[in-house]
This record gives C-alpha cells, structure tokens and sequence, in this order.
C-alpha cells in the first residue's frame, strides 16, 4: 500500500467541498479549555540526518549485554526469514488499512494468525490482536464482565503471583470503570497460588479469576484445580499465558475437568513478543486474545473471517465490526480496538517457520537453560533458590544481601543478570528473578555464575550492603 | 409502507409496547426500525430478574452494518426474554410484533405511567422523520 500524503492543494480543495476556512475549523466543536495552546515540549524538527546520528548514538549505549532478564519480555532466537518477508512492502505497516477488504493478503495473513492461535491456545475464536500483553488482561477484566451474566460484583480476583505491571496496567485502564481487583496470596514456599487461598471466596460472587501459565515467578501454577474453583463458583477463567511455553504445556483451552462436555479457560490473553518479535527496548510487541464462539461478541477488537464472495469464490473480511467504535462509539467493547499488523505479521511468519515442533524445541531448550542457570548460581554459596515450585524457564533467586548493588556490578561486566524483586516483593528479601532461553550458551552461563560467584566473595559489607 | 398495528404503543426510540395482564408489558423493535437496520444477526437480551429504568439502554440489537440500543419504556423488572433470537435472530426481521418480541417487564407498582404514542402519533413521527 502506498503512503500518499496530501498536498497543500488537496487539503483546500477538500476543505472547499465542505465548506471549511481551515482544518481548525473541523476541530470547533471541541472546548477550547481542552485544547492545548501550544506544543512547548515538544521539540523543533531535525533534519534526516540528524535525526540519524541522534538515533545511533541513543542505540550505542545499549552495548551489547549478555541479557538473564525475562519478567514477560524474553529473547529467543529470531529465523533471518522472519523479519526478511516481513519487511516487505506488501506487509509493512502497522496497520489494518482502511478500506480492508482491498487488501486481501494483509486479511488472509491476519486470518492465519488467529488459526494459529486458537490452535495454540486450543480455544475456539481470536481477534486480530491488540497492544500488548498487559492491555490484553485490562480487556479481558472488561470483557470478563460483559460476558458473566451470572455474576453481579464486577469482582475479578488476582493472584500476587501474577505479573505485577499487568495487574497495575489493568488497574489503570479498568479500575475507572468499577471494577474491583482483589489479589490473592501465593504459597511462600513453592511460588505459585493455591486453591486453599481462594477458599474464602468459596460460594460468593466472583466475576471472573486471573491465572498466570507459567505465572511472573516463572512457577507452574496448578491450573486444573484453579479452572475448577472457577467452574464451581461460577467465575469466568482468564488464562493469561506465555505462548512459547504452549509449545510443551497443557493449553488453557484443556485446563480442569469436563464437566458437561466443558473445561478450559474462558478467555486466554498474553504477550505475543517471544514469537518473533525482537525486545527492542519493551517494544512494540503485540497482545494476544482468544475465548469461546459463546463470548465471541463480548471480545474487544476486529477478527477476521474467511467468506465466500458473490461468485462462491473465497475471500477474507474484516467481521463483527458492529461493536467497534467507529459504529458504536462510546458504547464500543473497547476503545483501543486496533491491532499490531507488524508484530502480528512476523509471529505469523515465526510460528509457520518452527511448526509445532520447532516451538516445542525452543519451549524445551529455554527451560533446559534455565535449569542449568539456577544450577550454577545456586552452587555460588549465598545463592539459593527462593521457590520449590515446578518451573518453566525463569526462576526466583535469593542472594544473601540486597540485589541492586549487586545487578549494577554485574551490568558494569556487560551482564544484565535479573531483575530485582525486592520492591514488588519485599516479603521475598534479597530476591531476583532470572531468565535462560535458548540463546544462552553453557559459556554464557559459566561467565554469569563466576562473574556473580567473584561478586558475592566480596565481604557483604565491602559492596554497598546499604 | 411499515406496518403499524394500531392494538399496540410506540416510544420515540422506535419501540413497540404491548400491554399483558398483571401490569406486565412486552417489548420489541418497530416494522420501521428493523427494516431501518437490516438483517439482524444478534440479539442482546438483559438476564431475567434485572431491574429496569424507564429510558434505560436494556439491550442490543446488531445487524451487520449497525448495533442500536433499545430502551425500556418503564421502571420495572425482566420477566421474560425471546429465547428463540439468540439462534434465530431473524425472526425480528420476520415477524417484529410477534415472534421478534424481546422482552417482557413486570411493571413496578405505583410507577408513573409512561408517555407512549399511540398508533397514529407513531406513523405521524415517521412521516415527520421522513421529511
């Protein structure tokens, strides 16, 4: 698709049609309280090629860390293919344009990603994206209560032990429109949330309970017996899942038992980045969100269909769009209904590229990794492992005094070895949570322990205990 | 020219009122309004037991260019909501002031009584909105 912008004759022409002065004329209607006056922050344009050195300089100081970080963004090997096709002109934008169906290969690529993820997730219907991972949750709180007609309280109930930016981003996005997030503890000792702390919920109304797979700790939460309390207390199930562990994991569609012919999460959400997308300074990544054919028309955002034209030949059409709010307005689902069609387009490409095998592979190296990281540093004397829980590929850690001294001295050595939890979880002590996908080599893990094993030698007081 | 029967009421919003015994009354759209918004392919009905506000957003019919609200024409309670439109949705298309019916309210006791329009004040706002 071409990017034609309009020239100073086509803007009077236009505004001559309507019978418009100047374009700030279509901005009257608006309160010029709410207008602001000008853009002193903002600063004077640069030319291409100082914006240019600018960039790379900016770039430079990234250096090129050996990253242990995870907490929901991980770096997993990247095909060249990926980025090769999705580059191409055909497919680079971020967006769906807007007359859809003339671009029937952006709408056919779109179609083969939802495929894909309801395959992956074993759910019945996705929509064609949205922000992220954490935005993905906000919209599944909302939908949550839009679809529970038998609940009443807008309660949705959040373990501690998920990703805690989630929670907040959900708060901040859903917590104006009444409803209530109340967290539940997790088990000090194996890391993961337990039916017992859900217990005095038993019997009361609760709309909906978040399940991380695997949850922020990096712990297997035991999500049959969570799917079951929901099921029993009437409560939707959201799964919020990291997709590349779905290569080896149970999918959510699948958790609990079958009662009535019946089980699985109600609506599953997550992170796309790990399929495809590079970190790059947390993003832009991409939000994935699936549910049952029943809340189809509860779900936020476009879905794609796949249709037959009028003369019976197959074609791909943007669908359910009654509910979007350039139709419904402020009675839209939601109102950040658009999807990510570039991060979308290189998952697609990623997950045709590995196969379900390929995803199975990376999903066991990251965890193999992982293990063998958690090995070495938990043989560094003041090092142990904080939780007894199984883990997929990230694991808690406590060191014998405060992380953030010690993950600067190692940043100083080009390792970025953790991320410190001692703020979100000060019940945790000296806690960080690290990460080994499939890029990381026996040598980079032998050059973190005895980089961390020369740090921690140092008398607790000689750096920094403070 | 849309169908009118002259035995029911009509609201503003293009809703039609059916009087039932106990001071209950049943709701549905207009031969106007559902031909106004096309081919329905979904109905949203409220869940029984809600309570209800005159003038209130109560449920949702979408066609595949438009979703539109419809309103309750009175305070009071859902009795009963059209089963059948959650598979068959065109039946409001077919049959507005029959099989199309969406919901019945038991109307609260001593509620005001509400300013409907009758059959020939409704065709006078369309001839009106025609214009």
């Amino acid at each position: 698709m071409p990017y034609i912008p309009h020239t100073p004759d086509d803007v009077a022409e236009m505004l001559a049609v309507i019978g418009a002065q100047r374009i700030e004329d279509l901005f009257e209607e608006i309160p010029s309280v709410l207008k602001t006056a000008s853009l002193s922050q903002v600063p004077p344009a640069l030319s291409e090629m100082e914006i240019g050195r600018l960039m790379a300089e900016r770039a430079a100081c990234d250096g090129r860390p050996l990253s242990f970080l995870g907490a929901g963004a991980y770096e997993h090997h990247i095909p060249a293919p990926v980025w090769a096709i999705a580059t191409r002109g055909e497919f680079y934008s971020a967006y769906t344009p807007y007359q859809a169906e003339a671009s029937q290969g952006t709408l056919q690529l779109i179609y083969e990603y939802q495929s894909m993820m309801c395959a992956l997730t074993a759910m019945e219907v996705s929509n064609a994206s949205l922000y992220d991972g954490a935005s993905a949750l906000a919209e599944s709180c909302l939908m949550a209560v839009r679809a529970n007609r038998a609940t009443n309280s807008r309660r949705v109930l959040v373990p501690r032990s998920v990703n805690p930016t989630y929670l907040q981003v959900a708060q901040a996005i859903a917590g104006n429109q009444n409803i209530r997030f109340e967290t539940v503890e997790f088990d000090r000792e194996r890391g993961n949330t337990l039916v017992d702390a859900l217990r005095r919920y038993d019997g009361s109304d609760v709309t909906a309970l978040v399940v991380q797979q695997p949850n922020f700790f990096g712990v297997l939460e035991d999500v049959d017996e969570l799917a079951d309390w929901a099921r029993a207390n009437k409560a939707l199930l959201i799964g919020v899942v990291n997709p590349t562990s779905l290569g080896i994991l149970k999918p959510p569609g699948q958790w609990g038992r079958l009662v009535d012919g019946k089980h699985g999460a109600d609506i599953v959400c997550g992170e796309g980045q790990p399929l495809g997308v590079p970190l790059s300074s947390g993003g832009p990544y991409f939000g994935f969100m699936t549910t049952r054919m029943q809340y189809v028309r509860q779900m936020p955002g476009r879905i794609v269909g796949r249709t037959l034209d009028t003369e019976g030949r197959p074609g791909f059409t943007l669908t359910l769009q009654a509910r979007e709010q350039h139709i419904r307005r402020a009675k839209a689902n939601s109102n950040i209904c658009t999807n990510q069609g570039l991060t979308v387009t290189a998952a697609t490409i990623y997950m045709s590229l590995l196969g379900a095998q390929g995803l199975a592979r990376v999903a066991d190296m990251s965890a193999a990794r992982t293990q063998d990281l958690v090995a070495a540093l938990t043989a560094i004397p003041g090092v142990r492992q904080t939780f007894s829980g199984q883990r997929f590929h990230e694991a808690v850690l406590t060191l014998d005094r405060p992380v953030a001294p010690v993950l600067a001295a190692l940043a100083e050595r080009g390792i970025f070895g953790g991320v410190d939890l001692s703020e979100r979880f000060p019940e945790l002590g000296h806690a960080m949570l690290v990460c080994a996908t499939e890029t990381k080599t026996e040598a980079d893990i032998g050059g973190y322990a005895s980089a961390l094993g020369e740090l921690l030698r140092l008398p607790l007081t000689a750096r920094g205990a403070a | 020219m849309s169908d009118i029967p002259s035995d029911l009421k009509y609201t503003k919003s293009h809703e039609w009122v059916r009087p039932l015994p106990s001071n209950q009354v049943e709701i549905g759209i207009t031969d106007h309004a559902q031909a106004a918004l096309g081919d329905l392919v979904f109905v949203d009905v409220p869940e029984l037991g809600r309570r209800l506000k005159a003038g209130e957003a109560c449920a949702v019919v979408e066609s595949v260019k438009a979703a539109s609200d419809i309103y309750s024409p009175v305070d009071g309670t859902v009795v009963a909501s059209n089963s059948a439109l959650a598979s068959s949705p065109e039946l409001v298309n077919q049959a507005p002031y029959a099989g199309g019916w969406l919901i019945r309210i038991q109307v609260d006791a001593g509620a005001a009584a509400p300013s409907l329009l009758d059959a020939a004040d409704y065709a006078r706002l369309l001839a009106d909105e025609a214009h």
